[in-house]
C-alpha cells in the first residue's frame, strides 16, 4: 500500500496517457482522435505537476503571514507549473489547427471516418491508374 | 438568439464584468494567480458571448477580422519589442534590468507587466479569431479544388 | 493516507472514468460535452495539487475554448460517429498495455510523491523560488544582485504612495509575489515569447484553412 501511496499520481497519469493513446490508435473518427490527443496531453501535465508537489508545501505565490513577514515555509516548486502552462497553450493551438484540418477533410471527402477516407483515396488512385 | 429575452438581458449584464475581470487578471498577473494567457482567454470569452447572442454580423461591424489579426501581431511585437529595447540599451535580449538602468530591481516588474500585456492581447485576439473562423456557416462552395477526390 | 491524497485519488478516479467515457461514447456531441467536463474536473485536480495557475489555464482553455471549437466543428462535421466494427480493438489494447507496463516500470525509480528532497526541488528550483536567477555580472546585474541579497533578509512593505513615481505596488522589494509568472516572464522568457508566436501561428493557420473561397470574388 505504501508503494501505491507514493506513486499513485504517476500511475494515474500513465493510465490517462494510455487511455488517450488507445483512443488515437483504435478510434476511426477523426474528432475522437483529436479529443483523445487532448486527453493524452493532459496525462502528461498531470505527471509533471505531480512532481512539483512538496509535502506541507503551499501554492507558489508569496504571501505575508500574520506577522507581516513573507511566509517562509515550503512553497511548491513553480518550475513544472510554468512549463505546463506553456504546454497547455501549445496543446490548445494544436487542437484548433487539428479541428480546422478536420473540417476541411469533411468538405473534401464528405466523411471523417478514417477507413472511408482511405477507401476513397485507394479508389481514386486505382481510378487514375486505369 | 437575440429574440430570447433572458439570454439577451443576462448577456448584457455579464459582458462588462467579464471584460473588467479579464483586464484584472492580466494586470494582476504578478500579484495573484493569473497572467497574460488566462486573462486573454477570459477577455476573449466576453467577445465570443456577444457574438453568440447578437450574431457575428454585429461583431464584424465593430471589430472586423483584420483588426483581430493586427492586434494579435501587435501583441507578439510588444513582447519582442521589450526584448529588443533592452538589447538596444546595451544588455541581453529580454534582460529586464536594463529597462530602468538606475534601479534594475524596478525594471523587472515593468518588463514583466509589459510582456504580459502583449501576451494578453495576442491570446484574446487569436481566440476570438478562432471562434470567428470556426463558426462561419457552411457555404455551398467549400475550399476544395475541383480535381481532388 | 492523508486527506489530500484521498481527495487526489478520488478526483483522479473520476477523471479516468470521464476520459474513458469521452472517447467511447458514440455521439460526438456527448463526446464534446464530456471533454469539457473532463477539463473542469482536471482543473479541480490541479487545485488539489496546489497548481493554481495551471488550474486557471486548464479551466479557461479546456472548458472554454476547446468546447466552443468542438461544437463549432460539429456543425460542419455531423453529430454521430459511425458504428465501429468491433467494440474493443484488441491490438490497440495490447500495444497500450505494453507501453503502460514499461512506463510503470520506469516510475518505480522515481522519488516518492511529495518528497522534499527530490532532485527537482534541490537544484535550480531553490534559487528560482527566491527569485535570484539570471542576472549578468558586471552590468546593472551586479547592482541587481546586491539589491536582491539585501532584500532577502526582510520582506517588508517598502513603498509609501507617491514617494517614487517608479514604485509599482509590490510589497516585496522588487520581486513579484507570483513565482510562476516570474519564472514564466524572466527565467523562461524565451519559451513564453515563442509560445505567443505559436498561438499567433495557430490563429493565422485557422484563417488560412477555413477561409471560404467564394465564386463571386469581391
Amino acid at each position: 500500500m505504501s508503494l501505491f501511496a507514493t506513486h499513485a499520481n504517476y500511475w494515474f497519469a500513465i493510465l490517462i496517457m494510455m487511455i488517450g493513446l488507445y483512443g488515437i490508435i483504435a478510434k476511426r473518427n477523426l474528432i475522437k482522435q483529436a479529443i483523445a490527443l487532448g486527453i493524452f496531453q493532459t496525462g502528461i501535465f498531470l505527471f509533471y505537476v505531480s512532481m512539483a508537489v512538496i509535502n506541507g508545501g503551499t501554492v507558489p505565490v508569496w504571501f505575508l503571514d500574520e506577522a507581516g513577514k513573507k511566509y517562509a515555509g515550503p512553497y511548491d516548486n513553480p518550475l513544472p507549473h510554468c512549463l505546463m502552462l506553456t504546454a497547455i497553450v501549445v496543446s490548445v493551438s494544436v487542437f484548433a489547427v487539428a479541428i480546422a484540418i478536420i473540417v476541411n477533410i469533411k468538405h473534401a471527402y464528405g466523411t471523417i471516418e478514417e477507413d472511408e477516407i482511405l477507401n476513397l483515396e485507394a479508389e481514386a488512385a486505382a481510378g487514375s491508374e486505369a | 438568439m437575440k429574440e430570447q429575452l433572458v439570454l439577451r438581458v443576462v448577456a448584457k449584464c455579464l459582458i462588462p464584468p467579464i471584460l473588467i475581470f479579464g483586464c484584472y487578471i492580466i494586470t494582476h498577473g504578478e500579484l495573484s494567480p493569473g497572467g497574460g494567457f488566462q486573462g486573454g482567454i477570459v477577455l476573449a470569452s466576453a467577445f465570443i458571448l456577444h457574438a453568440l447572442i447578437h450574431g457575428r454580423a454585429t461583431l464584424h461591424q465593430a471589430f472586423p477580422r483584420n483588426l483581430w489579426a493586427t492586434i494579435a501581431t501587435i501583441g507578439a511585437l510588444i513582447f519582442a519589442g521589450v526584448g529588443t529595447y533592452s538589447l538596444l540599451r546595451g544588455g541581453q535580449f529580454l534582460d529586464y534590468g536594463w529597462i530602468v538602468p538606475s534601479h534594475p530591481a524596478k525594471g523587472e516588474p515593468w518588463g514583466m507587466t509589459l510582456v504580459e500585456y502583449g501576451v494578453g492581447l495576442t491570446v484574446c485576439s487569436v481566440m476570438v479569431l478562432i471562434y470567428d473562423m470556426i463558426s462561419e456557416p457552411a457555404e455551398d462552395d467549400p475550399t476544395v479544388d475541383e480535381d481532388s477526390a | 493516507m492523508s486527506e489530500q491524497l484521498l481527495v487526489d485519488i478520488g478526483l483522479l478516479t473520476l477523471v479516468t472514468a470521464l476520459a474513458i467515457a469521452a472517447i467511447e461514447v458514440r455521439s460526438l456531441f456527448g463526446a464534446a460535452m464530456l471533454a469539457g467536463v473532463y477539463s473542469l474536473v482536471m482543473a479541480l485536480e490541479w487545485t488539489t495539487l496546489h497548481a493554481i495557475d495551471v488550474a486557471f489555464t486548464e479551466a479557461a482553455v479546456g472548458a472554454g475554448i476547446s468546447t466552443v471549437l468542438l461544437i463549432g466543428a460539429l456543425v460542419h462535421v455531423g453529430r454521430d460517429e459511425k458504428k465501429p466494427r468491433r467494440r474493443v480493438d484488441l491490438r490497440g489494447l495490447v500495444v497500450v498495455g505494453i507501453t503502460g507496463a514499461f512506463l510503470v516500470y520506469g516510475t518505480l525509480d522515481m522519488p516518492a510523491f511529495g518528497d522534499p528532497q527530490a532532485p527537482v526541488h534541490t537544484h535550480r528550483a531553490v534559487r528560482l523560488v527566491e527569485q535570484q536567477v539570471g542576472k549578468l555580472p558586471g552590468g546593472p546585474g551586479e547592482r541587481h544582485a546586491a539589491v536582491e541579497n539585501a532584500a532577502d533578509t526582510a520582506f517588508e512593505p517598502t513603498s509609501v504612495v507617491g514617494s517614487d513615481p517608479l514604485d509599482l505596488v509590490d510589497d516585496f522589494a522588487g520581486h513579484v509575489p507570483n513565482m510562476v509568472t516570474s519564472v514564466l516572464a524572466t527565467y523562461r522568457g524565451y519559451d513564453t515569447m515563442f509560445e505567443t508566436v505559436v498561438i499567433l501561428i495557430a490563429g493565422m493557420s485557422m484563417m488560412l484553412l477555413l477561409q471560404r473561397r467564394r465564386k463571386d470574388v469581391r
